[in-house]
């Protein structure tokens, strides 16, 4: 129980990764696709919207995927890893140029500027799903063996199953980013756009079913074991989910309830992630057990409690930054915008602060620099890093009454004669 | 030592040095931008706090123009960590395999703190304007204290990996492991993590203050300017100095614990009383050249006695000695310019306590527009004198890191593809970094948030 844990964390986090991360990236195939004119302008500039300030937030599931499986399952890490290099760094790449468009959009001045950086943007949100999916397929289709580079460097992840993986992972996130924008769109009041991702959103939805339902196919050829579990072991269940949430998506996109098509477009996602790893179950890599990959115990027991301690901090504030983003608050400016009224602080510049401050500082250098004992140390640290702080509110504050009170904020006149 | 089992096969990687060197690249990108993240924050929110209490827009103005730059910089940061997190796979899939158990734990912490760090930067960036202020101020507070949080994570991993503990070794298997007791039950963690998170001030306050002292040059002088400077200006005079009393006890406890790395950031081949430190010079054939030698000055520095014993580079096999230029170059430069930059921020603090005023003069400000590049330069020197000191080991006197590398071939193509992409990014930064300061100078509410 206690050695599959992590791996339900995993999985959880990666079905989360896909769901939320998922819909960023197909927010970049919405922008490619968007053509031009002031239309296309206008789809580009919502999927930029609507994901800007959740993206890193969303992205750190792929970070908690990872960290989470190498401390729990290192050799089944660090076999995966080596085999499948090449992937996982055109993945990389990916993440790396998408995450820097995010940086350089707010520096663009014209439309030429911002349509060569969403150009970029869009290319990356494509390769890194594929290359995410295309690893996915490697492991699920049992290529890639327990060892340093064992498995082969280039069909581990150009083959049937990895390619039918990768293919799935665009079109999931183009289904999603679509729905999501589509509800975004109708919370903000565009009926346009609203109509547009609706459209999106079901083309892409009966596309995404066609290539889930036509990859078994693709599985009963090239990864046998995998699609005979699927359709007759436990992954079955998992199985009927996925298609019946995605039926209940269209219909819901169909009937403009938007804010439920986002949970049940997720849902339909999950039941695909949870599916895949009942249909593997207790297998981690081909001849490796779940029970024989797991760390030992202490560091389980210390992973485990981690998550749980650090879920009970993250969840709430993962709800409050949604709940900011959805309920449209990040949206106008609201009624936060109030003017800021306030004293201008004291003009004195009191001694004490500068005696305290060098109380620390020769304290510090004492029990740091000549006293040999650990508790020395810390106690000096401590003075230092209180010379520092009474330091800098002695002299900072003052900087400006001093110097500034008399004269009235001109800050319009930011040429200021010296 | 004999060569250690490992979890997978330890294979020959004809590009060992590489794929070093690409570890390397990566490093060299991604720490500047932390020493940004775990410091700068805290800057933002003090001027917030003095907007809050005195209601002058002036530094309304400077705070949001600071986000923007938080927000960037954060983008980016979050893509050169996130390629750190693959490489351990990627390139060192041998030491994840063998040691994720050990030191995995200090990551997955990291990772809920950086999502803390990545949910509240969204929050704070997106919410000017939208949050009361006193919300939006305290939405800017877990920034401050996850910044510290994942350096103190991070920071646990490399000194584990400098000095081992929490675990046995048996066939190539970790046994009796205690991931809390190796991560944060380390002696070694303390020194490194005061050491890395006061030079996360002092890189953010020299270049910061480079920046408007830049424009002192160019004649815009304002009040804008002048409380712009004063702030990351007046934090790096005060942690400059402090950094040189840390530096001190990273010395030492690099003496007690790794001698071999303090015998190269020396060059002192045979085990001496009372050793000499030398300035400058080259070290071949066992020896440093052209340097200017300070009598006893090892034994001081790293033992604070003038005739106490140093440990010799010749103690251990030549196979397991670092390259002594590159960490005796990195560690010198690191002081040298350490130094430097404690004495011009003593000198800032001399002329703003005793005449109560900014410095006026010229040469002052061309220093600070010298001192934000030193100040980047010193602490990736002093990342250098760490991580290569530690070589050949990648968990010290336990994995050489010749058993780490991944049997995957392509390593070049990854490195050079990786060279391009950060050349690229660098510029984009660069970029995007001048445009964000040539916006006009809005004292209004902006009405664009980011």
């Amino acid at each position: 129980m206690l050695k599959a844990l992590p791996l339900v964390f995993c999985l959880a986090g990666l079905a989360l990764y896909t769901v939320l991360a998922g819909a960023d990236f197909g927010a970049g195939f919405w922008q490619l696709l968007a053509g031009r004119g002031s239309h296309a302008e206008r789809v580009r500039e919502q999927a930029h919207h609507s994901m800007a300030p959740v993206w890193e937030a969303n992205h750190v599931w792929l970070i908690f995927v990872i960290t989470v499986f190498w401390t729990a399952y290192p050799e089944a890490f660090g076999s995966i890893a080596s085999t499948l290099s090449v992937p996982l760094f055109i993945a990389a790449v990916g993440i790396i140029l998408r995450g820097a468009t995010y940086a350089l959009r707010s520096g663009t001045q014209n439309r030429r500027e911002l349509e060569s950086i969403d150009t970029l943007f869009a290319i990356a949100s494509l390769l890194t799903p594929f290359a995410l999916g295309a690893a996915v397929g490697g492991i699920a289709s049992e290529r890639v063996p327990v060892g340093n580079a064992a498995g082969d460097m280039f069909s581990s992840w150009l083959n049937p199953t990895s390619i039918l993986v990768g293919v799935l992972a665009v079109a999931t996130s183009a289904y999603l980013a679509a729905v999501y924008l589509a509800a975004d769109a109708a919370r903000l009041g565009e009926p346009e756009l609203e109509r547009a991702f609706r459209a999106r959103a079901l083309a892409s939805g009966l596309v995404t079913g066609a290539i889930a339902l036509g990859g078994l196919a693709v599985l009963h050829s090239d990864a046998h074991s995998l699609y005979h579990e699927l359709v007759t072991g436990d992954a079955v269940s998992t199985l009927i989910v996925s298609i019946l949430a995605g039926g209940a998506t269209l219909a819901l996109v169909f009937a403009r309830s938007f804010e439920a098509a986002r949970y049940s477009a997720a849902l339909a996602v999950a039941a695909i992630v949870a599916g895949w790893a009942l249909a593997r179950w207790p297998t981690l890599l081909p001849g490796l057990m779940v029970q024989q990959a797991a760390a030992p115990h202490d560091t389980l027991v210390a992973l485990v409690v981690a998550v749980l301690a650090g879920g009970a901090i993250l969840f709430p504030s993962l709800a409050l930054l949604f709940r900011l983003t959805l309920t449209g608050r990040f949206d106008h400016v609201g009624e936060g915008a109030t003017r800021v009224t306030g004293q201008v602080l004291s003009a004195s510049m009191p001694k004490l602060p500068y005696r305290a401050a060098l109380a620390c500082l020769i304290a510090g250098v004492g029990l740091l620099n000549v006293a040999e004992a650990g508790w020395a140390h810390a106690l000096g640290v401590v003075s230092l890093f209180g010379f520092i702080v009474i330091g800098f509110l002695a002299l900072v504050p003052g900087a400006f009454s001093r110097e500034e009170a008399m004269t009235p904020p001109r800050a319009d006149e930011p040429h200021g004669p010296t | 030592m004999s060569v250690v089992a490992a979890a997978l096969a330890p294979v020959h990687q004809h590009y060992l040095v590489q794929a070093r060197q690409m570890q390397a690249l990566s490093f060299v990108a991604h720490i500047p931008l932390v020493a940004f993240a775990i410091s700068f924050p805290a800057m933002v929110l003090f001027v917030e706090w003095l907007y809050l209490r005195t209601g002058d827009p002036l530094y309304g103005t400077l705070a949001r123009r600071w986000t923007r730059v938080v927000a960037a910089l954060f983008a980016v940061g979050v893509i050169t960590g996130t390629l750190l997190s693959f490489e351990m796979g990627l390139l060192w899939p041998n030491f994840t395999a063998t040691f994720g158990s050990v030191f995995g734990l200090g990551f997955a912490i990291e990772g809920f703190s950086f999502f803390m760090e990545a949910i509240f930067i969204g929050i704070y960036v997106y919410g000017w304007d939208r949050l009361s202020p006193r919300a939006h101020l305290a939405s800017g507070i877990p920034i401050v204290i996850t910044g510290f949080t994942g350096s103190l994570m991070v920071i646990s991993v490399n000194a584990w990996m400098n000095h081992p503990g929490g675990f046995h070794l048996r066939a190539g298997k970790v046994v009796d492991v205690h991931p809390l007791s190796a991560l944060f039950g380390n002696t070694y963690l303390w020194h490194e993590l005061v050491h890395m998170y006061i030079a996360g001030y002092i890189v953010s306050g020299f270049v910061v203050a480079a920046i408007y002292a830049f424009a002192r040059l160019r004649g815009r002088w304002g009040r804008y300017e002048r409380t712009a400077i004063a702030i990351p200006l007046t934090i790096a005079a005060l942690a400059a100095p402090v950094q040189v009393l840390v530096g001190d006890w990273a010395g030492r406890e690099v003496a007690t614990h790794q001698p071999i790395k303090l015998a190269a950031i020396e060059g002192l081949t045979k085990t001496t009383r009372g050793a000499p430190e030398h300035l400058l010079g080259w070290y071949t054939e066992g020896q440093v050249r052209y340097g200017i030698e300070i009598p006893h000055g090892l034994s001081l520095l790293a033992f604070h006695s003038w005739n106490a014993k140093v440990q010799g580079l010749d103690t251990v096999p030549p196979s397991q000695r670092p390259p002594v230029n590159i960490v005796r170059i990195s560690f010198q430069t690191m002081v040298g310019i350490g130094t430097l930059l404690a004495l011009l921020g003593l000198g800032y603090l001399f002329v703003r306590i005793r005449r109560k005023r900014l410095p006026e003069s010229v040469w002052f400000y061309r220093a600070v527009v010298v001192a934000g590049p030193l100040s980047v330069v010193a602490l990736i020197a002093g990342w250098v004198t760490t991580e290569v000191g530690r070589q050949p080991w990648v968990v010290y006197r336990v994995m050489p890191t010749a058993d780490a590398v991944t049997g995957a071939s392509g390593i070049p193509v990854g490195y050079a593809t990786l060279a391009v992409v950060y050349l690229l990014l660098a510029c984009g930064v660069a970029w995007v970094l001048r445009r964000l300061s040539r916006a006009p100078l809005d004292i209004a509410p902006d009405e664009h948030g980011v």
